[in-house]
């Protein structure tokens, strides 16, 4: 995984976007044990303190949790993980639209085009 | 306590010149801190200060409770910006050098270190590039065990493979007891590994904050807002 950041926003949240990126998408699958903040901060290329701020606020929202002297876990509870897939994609997608909104598309035409991007690529 | 580094109201007048003007710094441990400033904006005096070379014209510091002297010695791991080191000097006589002089070397360190970067311990330093003589300085420095690391223009000289590798150095070797001020223009380049960053500028500390609370306050990168702060 390569972790890229935006110049304008504070370093912390762009961590927890993308740690919220690889629970989702199993890189770290529910339960499985973390990194220590020092190898997920080389990794990053940022700060210890700065990942260790990061993965506070996970815990807080409760997708990691810590086990006295065993280390950091991701959330057992999938339904957690669930959820956190379901507002991404609702972020993204509203995202979405609305930058198309900017570019003159109706939301019709833009489901238009939706369906017929995957009908092409069914037909591939 | 953890108050690691305590300047009060420091100055540093030369007959034509007052270098510094500072009213009050704290550090902690366990930070990593940039001090950002135009050429001449007073970032070495400081820094030669906090090391014992200068003596402050009025103010004191105090390193882990102690004023600058032997004992702050002992804990503060100083990078100046040019070298001091004799170039028919090989690595390896360097290194037991620093092991003599310094109890807090940590000499695995060391090797393992030079190992990663190719440089062969049996070269002469008067045969090695610029860049690769910053690389074998800072090895040096950073591999003493010490509380406080100074590092006056680390990245300067050397290119972006090995300044990623440095940088990498730093952050492998964070430890909470310990904190890191570097000196730099590269700013683009550490911001990432900073926690806070000093901007000085005509020897006055103009603003001390987190970078990400400047990246929240301004919507800006801690580069961006520098060359807005310090437009010529």
């Amino acid at each position: 995984m390569s972790w890229i950041f935006d110049s304008n926003r504070p370093i912390y949240t762009q961590l927890i976007e993308q740690m919220k990126l690889s629970i989702i998408s199993q890189v770290y699958p529910a339960a499985s044990k973390l990194p220590s903040v020092r190898d997920l901060a080389a990794q990053a290329g940022v700060n210890p303190n700065t990942m260790q701020k990061a993965l506070s606020e996970l815990e807080r929202e409760g997708l990691v949790y810590t086990q006295r002297t065993a280390g950091r876990f991701i959330t057992e509870d999938a339904q957690k993980v669930a959820k956190l897939k379901e507002n991404l994609v609702s972020n993204e997608i509203t995202n979405f639209f609305q930058k198309m909104q900017t570019m003159g598309f109706t939301n019709q035409e833009v489901l238009d085009a939706i369906h017929s991007t995957i009908k092409e690529e069914l037909s591939l | 306590m953890n108050m690691l580094l305590e300047c009060q109201g420091i100055t540093k007048a030369y007959p034509s010149k007052q270098a510094l003007n500072f009213t009050n710094l704290t550090i902690d441990r366990g930070r990593i801190v940039g001090l950002l400033g135009p050429n001449g904006s007073g970032k070495t005096t400081l820094i030669k200060m906090i090391s014992g070379l200068l003596v402050p014209s009025s103010g004191s510091i105090l390193i882990n409770g102690f004023p600058v002297g032997i004992e702050t010695k002992k804990i503060v791991s100083y990078l100046p910006e040019r070298t001091y080191l004799n170039s028919w000097m090989r690595v390896s006589d360097i290194l037991k050098f620093f092991s003599d002089f310094y109890a807090n070397f940590n000499m695995n360190k060391a090797v393992d270190m030079l190992k990663r970067l190719n440089i062969n311990p049996q070269d002469k330093l008067k045969t090695m590039s610029k860049g690769t003589k910053e690389k074998v300085q800072l090895i040096l420095v950073m591999s003493r065990d010490a509380d406080l690391y100074l590092l006056d223009e680390p990245i300067g000289g050397v290119d972006p493979a090995a300044r990623d590798y440095i940088l990498d150095t730093i952050i492998s070797n964070y430890n909470e007891n310990a904190t890191v001020i570097i000196s730099t223009h590269l700013i683009s380049d550490i911001e990432k590994i900073l926690d806070d960053v000093l901007f000085i500028q005509n020897g006055n500390l103009v603003m001390a904050s987190s970078v990400d609370e400047i990246r929240e306050e301004h919507k800006k990168s801690v580069d961006e807002l520098f060359r807005e702060v310090f437009k010529c």
